[in-house]
């Protein structure tokens, strides 16, 4: 969407509750800031389209190291792939790619491609389960986390979620998932901040009948949440039909490639003109134990094509998005919750390993090869694994900054850690950022806090409805620390102050819940 | 319902008072597995039969109403004792011929045919349904289907319906027998083999993946006290080197000449047990040592423990419930020798199971959802003289799991389905602005059009259904009944109301219901009056099912 468009369709700001930190936010409506954004592109239309691989992907057949051939043809054999054969990138011999990679082979060679090399984390884990969770929540490895990185990021920027969504400000989804199942990746403090769908066609009307008080038991937890989850299908599908409906004309995608045509979704729904901002989609089947390449041919077999379905499926989105006028508004990032082990295993295939290479496509990606190729010892034993260069985390953190223009402290709110800042994307957009403010207020505010961040006290205000009002206080890793309201009140509005009595510094989420209402208001200890 | 029944019914709806909600913070159980002593009620069994069973028939409830609670948790906790017959060949015909089955015959001992592998695999999908649908009064077929999600493979990956079949036996045999002769049965079950890659795991090229899962998933977990390390997955590994497949009789063997005969170290977790290797057929008993060295740690007992509750009770285990409820049953479980009986026993029979608090938060998974609408409907399904037609009426109910997400025979991936492990959505995971439409849609189906083939339908018949009830005649009675049986908890008098005007087309007396409904029962041909009774049936249940009150159990 334009931002012309926007504002005039985010118009009725007086609809925008009253109060951002003191200052009326209808005031924005005067203020230079905004009126700097209807001038020139910011970024409040980016877009991030996130392609998770499922299994654990085979980085060191993906992107080949080839000044390393030697050590790891001698460790790998039967599944190396003939250096003749590799794909040849502008500018290096060292580097190349999967011979079935032709289509990120071009996106590299017209700087649509930007190759992190030896992406992971410290002391990585080789479950596929605790890796992805690990991938997903931006956890240190050994911390459990119940958010994901996507929530928390989306919790800051729309904290009044679900409470008066969908409004004016943001009229549809926060984030998409292609597919029929939410990721944990979008799991914010108090509920999964996504919507998913599998086509833009088939939504079918949900009942949204007589709704019985929800009593406070772990029933009327549930009854609520289901609850939630049908109003919000009934108002969201409703935008994405439309958006869906308005017609472009496509440029060519791959045919029987599931990935392809859930990135073509994604096309058709950007150029619908959806606010969202997060879109995720994934591919399965890296999980190549064995038969991995095919015995008479290594260029060929499961992992040839699975590579084949995932380069032609992002060359023609980047493509079609350029074709569609929008190329530059979107970046694209792949990611597997590991690569595999340097040395393969006798049944064609290769086990658990550690840091693997990440793609980022657009065209605004900063292009070329950040890092270097890993270095593969001689004689590679099945305990040999390759050491990580740079932290997923720093990947996600450089997107927020660059991409979204998420500054500091909320950048530590969302990644719960500072990390390294990496040369990924162009970050010329990020001038205006009073779209920020916008999104914060949008919604029904129930809960706020000030001062904040804080170091020894904070007070906490919030609106109830009356009768029973709970108000909690959660650490980061999603416990419970603190209940500093568990009573029947009156109606209106309340506040209390909260101690910080020697917690360490971080995110804690203030967790108001009135009857079925609940709401988080994210807060940082700091010193 | 007419169009101006049911504008009458959405105006109803909107003047319903909004009720505060009750005054008290969510209220979590501390009791634990003390011996339930509290009353058992008609409440108390359909909660249990929900729980134990897929769904609570009628049949069902009214069997088991006049027991006590431990007569009636003892009997449900028996083995069935029968033995299934096997599937059969339902698809083969002029063009798609299997040359070495009849129709109506089994293939599962029949040579693989590469030809007939998606046919096979969705006769057993569809007979396994059927086994659900046609349970006997036990937890038995639960908990066939609560291994299945434990010991997951995809059949999509290893493509044998025989393989499928006889994993299917085996998590029959052991599924009220003993975990750990299960845990052994399943590693040497050629599925498993395949689907892990233990077939091609030998001394010069561990293959560590089930090694691993052995461990990770099987029977250790990941839970907070639990240490094994990566040495001990590849320790595992090579104690696990050598199994083979014979491809031709799809059984399991132990090849020496494949297996390492090192020692194999594992860590302080398993107080630094040396495995040490066997020569020749021996070789294969270092899986007996390694088992016995896992099965005496306390990690087995409460992980599988925690996996029980996660699948019986609710999701989240707080430090209550982890105190005085897992660890209980954890106890039970280890000093019996890893009996799976008792330790159900134990938590049915809990005050705990029985709370208040802990009924009607569990979201059913598709499966569950689907068989009990089909059970509770007393949905009809042709019998075998047709058998291409009966697996295909079954074959529905699994498609449909494909599209809700819980596809039996293949989760997504070796972790079983994430509702049942992925923090801390779990079980809200089946529900979403996908899956939801499609559980309405599946109701729909199978109340208003049914589903035919070759001249039999399935759909569910509105005056067989009603006359499961006390007395459908009277209206207020029925529709009490109705809730009663499809929905976890009271219903309060709002949803009654929207009921009645819903089932009376608008008007307000309930002799209009007892008329119309007599009618028909004396004149059953008589169009006019069946399409009246039948319509108002159809779209009360339809109301019914399609709230989120009947997602829950």
């Amino acid at each position: 969407m334009k931002r012309r468009k926007f504002l005039k369709t985010a118009a009725p700001l007086a609809a925008i509750p009253t109060i951002l930190n003191g200052i009326p936010v209808s005031a924005f409506g005067a203020s230079a800031a905004l009126e700097s954004m209807t001038g020139g592109r910011d970024a409040g239309d980016h877009v991030l389209v996130i392609v998770q691989m499922n299994g654990g992907n085979d980085g060191l057949n993906m992107v080949i190291p080839l000044d390393q051939y030697s050590p790891l043809s001698a460790a790998r054999s039967n599944v190396m792939i003939q250096d003749t054969k590799v794909l040849k990138l502008n500018g290096t011999t060292a580097t190349g790619l999967h011979p079935a990679m032709t289509g990120m082979q071009q996106l590299y060679n017209d700087n649509k491609l930007r190759i992190v090399q030896s992406v992971g984390y410290p002391d990585p884990n080789y479950s596929h389960f605790r890796s992805t969770d690990i991938w997903l929540t931006a956890s240190d490895s050994d911390q459990l986390l119940t958010t994901g990185w996507a929530g928390r990021n989306l919790n800051n920027e729309y904290p009044n979620y679900p409470n008066g969504y969908p409004n004016t400000a943001m009229p549809d989804p926060l984030a998409i998932q292609v597919g029929a199942l939410l990721s944990p990746g979008f799991q914010g403090p108090q509920m999964n901040m996504a919507f998913a769908i599998t086509n833009t066609k088939d939504f079918y009307d949900l009942q949204n009948g007589y709704e019985a008080p929800a009593p406070t038991s772990l029933y009327g937890k549930e009854l609520q949440y289901i609850r939630t989850v049908s109003a919000q299908s009934t108002d969201y599908s409703a935008v994405i039909k439309a958006a869906a409906q308005k017609t472009v004309v496509h440029g060519t995608y791959p045919a029987n490639n599931p990935l392809a045509d859930a990135l073509k979704v994604v096309s058709s729904l950007i150029a619908g003109g959806l606010k969202t901002r997060i879109y995720m989609v994934d591919i399965g089947g890296f999980d190549t134990h064995s038969l991995q390449v095919d015995s008479s041919d290594t260029t060929q077999g499961d992992h040839a094509d699975l590579l084949k379905q995932l380069s032609d499926a992002i060359k023609a989105f980047v493509d079609d998005c350029n074709g569609l006028g929008f190329g530059d508004r979107v970046l694209g990032m792949t990611f597997s919750e590991f690569g595999r082990r340097i040395q393969s295993n006798a049944s064609l295939g290769t086990d658990h390993g550690s840091a693997a290479p990440m793609f980022l496509f657009g065209n605004k990606v900063l292009p070329g090869i950040l890092g270097t190729n890993p270095v593969i010892p001689t004689g590679a034993s099945v305990d040999d694994n390759l050491p990580m260069q740079y932290d997923f985390r720093s990947v996600y953190a450089s997107i927020l900054q660059d991409w979204f223009c998420v500054q500091q402290p909320d950048l530590d709110t969302v990644m719960l850690q500072n990390f390294q800042s990496l040369p990924l994307v162009d970050n010329a957009d990020c001038a205006a950022t009073a779209l920020h403010e916008i999104n914060k207020a949008a919604g029904l505010n129930l809960i706020t806090n000030y001062p904040n961040p804080f170091t020894t006290s904070t007070t906490i205000q919030f609106t109830t409805g009356g009768e029973h009002t709970l108000v909690q206080v959660f650490n980061g890793e999603g416990k419970c620390i603190k209940t500093l309201v568990d009573d029947n009140l009156t109606a209106g509005t309340h506040k209390v102050s909260f101690e910080n009595e020697e917690y360490a510094t971080g995110v804690y989420y203030a967790r108001f819940q009135n009857g079925p209402v609940q709401q988080m208001r994210t807060m940082i200890i700091a010193r | 319902m007419n169009r101006r029944a049911f504008l009458s019914l959405s105006e109803l709806e909107e003047e319903q008072p909004v009720m505060p909600a009750a005054p008290s913070s969510i209220l979590r159980s501390t009791t634990g597995t003390a011996p339930y002593t509290g009353t058992f009620g008609q409440k108390e069994v359909k909660h249990l039969l929900r729980k134990v069973m897929f769904g609570a028939s009628t049949a069902d409830i009214n069997y088991f109403k006049g027991k006590t609670m431990v007569q009636a948790v003892d009997e449900l906790m028996l083995p069935t004792g029968v033995t299934p017959s096997p599937p059969v060949n339902n698809y083969s015909n002029a063009q798609n011929p299997d040359p070495n089955v009849a129709l109506g015959q089994t293939w599962v001992n029949a040579p693989y045919d590469q030809l007939l592998i998606g046919e096979r695999v969705q006769s057993l999908k569809s007979w396994w349904m059927s086994l659900m649908l046609n349970q006997g009064r036990s937890i038995e077929e639960k908990m066939v289907l609560f291994w299945h999600n434990h010991f997951s493979t995809e059949l999509k990956e290893y493509q044998d319906a025989r393989g499928g079949y006889k994993m299917l036996v085996t998590l029959r045999q052991h599924a009220l027998g003993n975990f750990k002769d299960l845990v052994k049965a399943i590693t040497l079950d050629p599925a498993m083999l395949r689907y892990l890659n233990g077939y091609l795991n030998t001394k010069n090229a561990p293959d560590e993946n089930y090694g691993r899962e052995l461990q990770e998933l099987f029977t250790l977990g990941k839970g907070p006290n639990s240490g094994y390390t990566e040495d001990d997955v590849k320790a595992a590994a090579r104690v696990l080197t050598g199994y083979r497949i014979d491809q031709t009789t799809l059984t399991s063997y132990f090849d020496s000449s494949k297996h390492d005969l090192g020692s194999k170290q594992f860590s302080a977790f398993f107080n630094n047990t040396v495995i040490a290797g066997q020569i020749g057929a021996a070789g294969a008993t270092e899986l007996d040592a390694m088992l016995d060295m896992i099965f005496a740690t306390n990690e087995v007992s409460m992980y599988i423990c925690r996996r029980l509750y996660r699948f019986f009770v609710y999701y989240d285990i707080d430090s209550t419930v982890e105190a005085n409820v897992i660890i209980p049953m954890a106890a039970l479980f280890k000093s019996n020798g890893y009996e799976i009986k008792p330790v159900l026993e134990l938590l049915f029979k809990s005050e705990h199971f029985f709370d208040i608090a802990n009924r009607g938060a569990f979201i059913k998974p598709p499966v569950d959802f689907e068989v009990g609408f089909a059970r509770e409907t007393k949905l009809v399904f042709p019998d075998n003289t047709d058998v291409a037609t009966q697996y295909h009426m079954w074959k529905q109910l699994t498609d449909y799991g494909f599209l809700l997400q819980q596809w039996i025979l293949d989760p997504p991936n070796v972790s079983g389905w994430p509702a049942f492990y992925q923090e801390p959505m779990f079980h809200e995971i089946w529900i979403n602005s996908v899956t939801y439409p499609f559980r309405n849609l599946l109701c729909d189906a199978l109340l208003f059009q049914g589903v035919t083939k070759s001249g039999q339908t399935v759909k569910v018949n509105p005056l067989e259904f009603v006359q499961q009830y006390s007395n459908p005649r009277d209206v207020d009675v029925l529709i009490d009944d109705m809730i009663a049986h499809l929905h976890p908890m009271d219903a309060d008098a709002g949803l009654k109301a929207v009921l009645r005007t819903t089932m009376l087309s608008g008007q307000t007396s309930g002799y209009y219901w007892t008329v119309a409904y007599d009618d028909y029962v004396a004149d059953p041909v008589n169009s006019t009056y069946k399409n009246i009774v039948e319509y108002n049936i159809q779209i009360a249940v339809r109301y019914l099912v399609r709230m989120p009150e009947y997602q829950l159990s």
